[in-house]
């Protein structure tokens, strides 16, 4: 990762042992950035799975998804434009 | 991911609040809803716990859930929560919504529970505009039962009831519920959504806020009906499912707003109900003089002893199982105490088998079951064999037979097994047999004030015949404990 590249509006957490797999969310979300798995989780289940990058953070996936903890949305901070770098090496973060 | 690049982020969308962490479900399931891969169910249970948390009234919500798929509530919602019968949640609202007039309630329910063995009470709940929030899930069929046509299976659509497809011939229209409910008067607010795409979605998430938000102001009825994938019942993909809602359902049943009259009731509230008159009101409002109240017996009753009784009585129908449970609940309200009768019997008016749960406390009783006993009166061997296992240890059966059957025999239960029947012959009438044995439950427990006995049979027995043999019965009870007791 170069610290050019501007960092994702958004990122994704999914809990694999909560999804169903039900492909909602891989339908919903417009950057397209979550596939399906090929692994299966403990239930059998192969498991939304984000790609890494490209999440906006929009948040529709979210609401799409059934299940209540399965996708957690996050947003990057607004911390004044250009001021973050990707690696995330800036201060007071944590506030 | 390292702790650098996570605390650039903040958490946008999560769980709400409202619901658990974790499910009080069997171990390995814990963290999994019961819902199919794709069930609309689920994302309206978000939309509703996320509405919930952002109007800041979780400590005041109660859920309540009838039967169908979303029987469940009270799994996921850390709300209170009641769960009820077939298609009842809109009158078990209204009666939580009007004895908690702080509570916020929500009536959540199938289109099978609401539109079908329900729809009598959805109708008068909104007819009378109670201030609740219903949510209507219309999958167009009762899932959790299998797929059976319900009120708003669509014509041509395939059910077990319906393999040909729905005929409106035989199986008349679709129920359009909303429509229906927005020719009345009373209603605030109805409006029909969908989850049939992102659009849809985001406007079912607002319509339920508002609907919400609608009972916090105080404006009424508002009822959300929710088009909703059901992917198992319909034998789809949920994606496929998802775009029938949007495609096909949304033909029969148009979404939009179908009645808001928020803001007329802003302007002006709606009818106010009369407060329910207070206790000391009654006896008033039912032309009862308050000297012709009964007084009580509370002042006999000896302060310090705590009391927690808790008896089964069980015998054939027509033993006056019923009425030696009322007369020991009567006596005990006569003194004061907190008391709970719960019949249970069958469909046959005699014979058959009968047996009702009696509580007395000085707390406030949490549940009329007796499930362990401290006293069963067993009026025949069937009975005692149905229940004498359950007896608490340290506890007594009482039990009308010559001879106790040995295999119920208990080390840790005390018993007390007489012919009461024909004790009770040989005082004038075998029907005295309940009030023998009731006067052996009374001698054995100890903490009711004769008086509060006497008023008890004088409210409960009109015919003066009877009262007299009853006393002697009840009394001739207290002797045979009192002897058996002294041979032990
Ligand atoms: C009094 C009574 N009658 C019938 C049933 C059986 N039953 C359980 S769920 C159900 C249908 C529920 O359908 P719906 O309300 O559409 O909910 P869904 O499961 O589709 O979400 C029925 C008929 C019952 N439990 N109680």
């Amino acid at each position: 990762m170069t610290d050019e590249k501007k960092p994702d509006r958004g990122q994704l957490r999914i809990d694999e042992q909560e999804c169903k797999g039900c492909g909602l969310c891989i339908e919903a979300c417009p950057p397209k950035v979550i596939s399906l798995s090929e692994r299966l989780n403990h239930y059998g289940y192969r498991t939304a799975l984000y790609q890494g990058s490209g999440c906006t953070g929009c948040g529709i996936c979210f609401m799409a998804c059934p299940e209540p903890g399965a996708i957690t949305v996050l947003r990057l901070m607004n911390r004044g434009a250009g001021s973050v770098s990707a690696t995330g090496a800036v201060g007071g973060a944590a506030a | 991911m390292s702790n650098q690049s996570v605390a650039e982020y903040e958490v946008a969308r999560s769980k709400a609040k409202s619901l658990y962490p974790r499910y009080e479900r069997k171990e390995e399931l814990q963290h999994q809803t019961h819902f199919c891969p794709g069930c609309g169910h689920g994302i309206v249970h978000k939309m509703v716990a996320q509405a919930i948390d952002e109007l800041g009234v979780q400590d005041r919500t109660i859920m309540v859930g009838p039967v169908g798929c979303s029987v469940f509530t009270y799994y996921y919602f850390d709300t209170g929560n009641v769960q009820s019968a077939h298609g009842r949640a809109p009158a078990v609202a209204t009666a939580i919504r009007r004895s908690r007039p702080e509570s916020i309630v929500i009536s959540y329910q199938g289109d099978g529970d609401l539109s079908a063995i329900g729809s009598a009470e959805i109708l008068h709940a909104a007819n009378r505009g109670e201030n609740i929030t219903v949510i209507f899930v219309n999958n167009a069929i009762y899932s959790m039962t299998g797929g059976q046509a319900a009120p708003t299976t669509l014509l041509g659509q395939k059910s077990t009831t319906t393999p040909n497809g729905r005929n409106a011939a035989t199986e008349g229209y679709p129920l359009h519920v909303s429509e229906l409910l927005s020719t009345l008067q009373a209603p605030a607010y109805i409006e029909r959504v969908g989850l049939g795409d992102n659009k849809q979605i985001a406007q079912a998430s607002r319509a339920i806020k508002r609907a919400l938000d609608n009972q916090v102001r105080g404006l009424g009825f508002s009822l959300i009906e929710v088009l909703s994938p059901c992917p198992t019942i319909w034998k789809m993909t949920p994606v496929d499912s998802q775009h029938w809602v949007r495609d096909v359902m949304e033909k029969t049943f148009p979404l939009g707003v179908f009645c808001d009259r928020t803001k007329e009731r802003l302007a002006a509230p709606a009818a106010q109900s009369v407060p329910a008159p207070a206790l000391d009101e009654l006896p008033g409002i039912l032309g009862v003089a308050e000297e012709d109240l009964p007084e009580g017996n509370a002042a006999a009753m000896a302060k310090e002893q705590e009391i927690d009784l808790e008896v089964r009585i069980a015998g054939f129908g027509g033993q006056g199982v019923l009425l030696l449970g009322e007369m020991l609940a009567e006596a005990g309200l006569d003194a004061g105490l907190e008391v709970s009768w719960l019949p249970s019997y069958g469909p046959e008016m005699r014979s058959g088998t009968s047996n009702c749960h009696v509580r007395l406390s000085r707390q406030t009783i949490d549940s009329p079951l007796v499930t362990a006993p401290t006293v069963l009166v067993a009026m025949n061997e069937p009975s005692l064999r149905k229940f004498d296992r359950s007896v608490r240890s340290g506890g007594w059966i009482i039990y009308d037979g010559d001879e106790f059957p040995a295999d119920c025999a208990r080390e840790d239960v005390h018993v007390l097994a007489l012919p009461f029947t024909r004790i009770a012959d040989a005082m004038g009438d075998k029907r005295a047999a309940n009030m023998v044995m009731l006067g052996a439950v009374l001698e054995r427990s100890g903490v009711l004030p004769q008086a509060s006995i006497d008023a008890a049979l004088r409210r409960l027995i009109k015919n003066p015949r009877w009262v007299e043999l009853d006393e002697r019965a009840l009394a001739r009870g207290r002797e045979l404990f009192k002897e058996a007791l002294a041979e032990a």
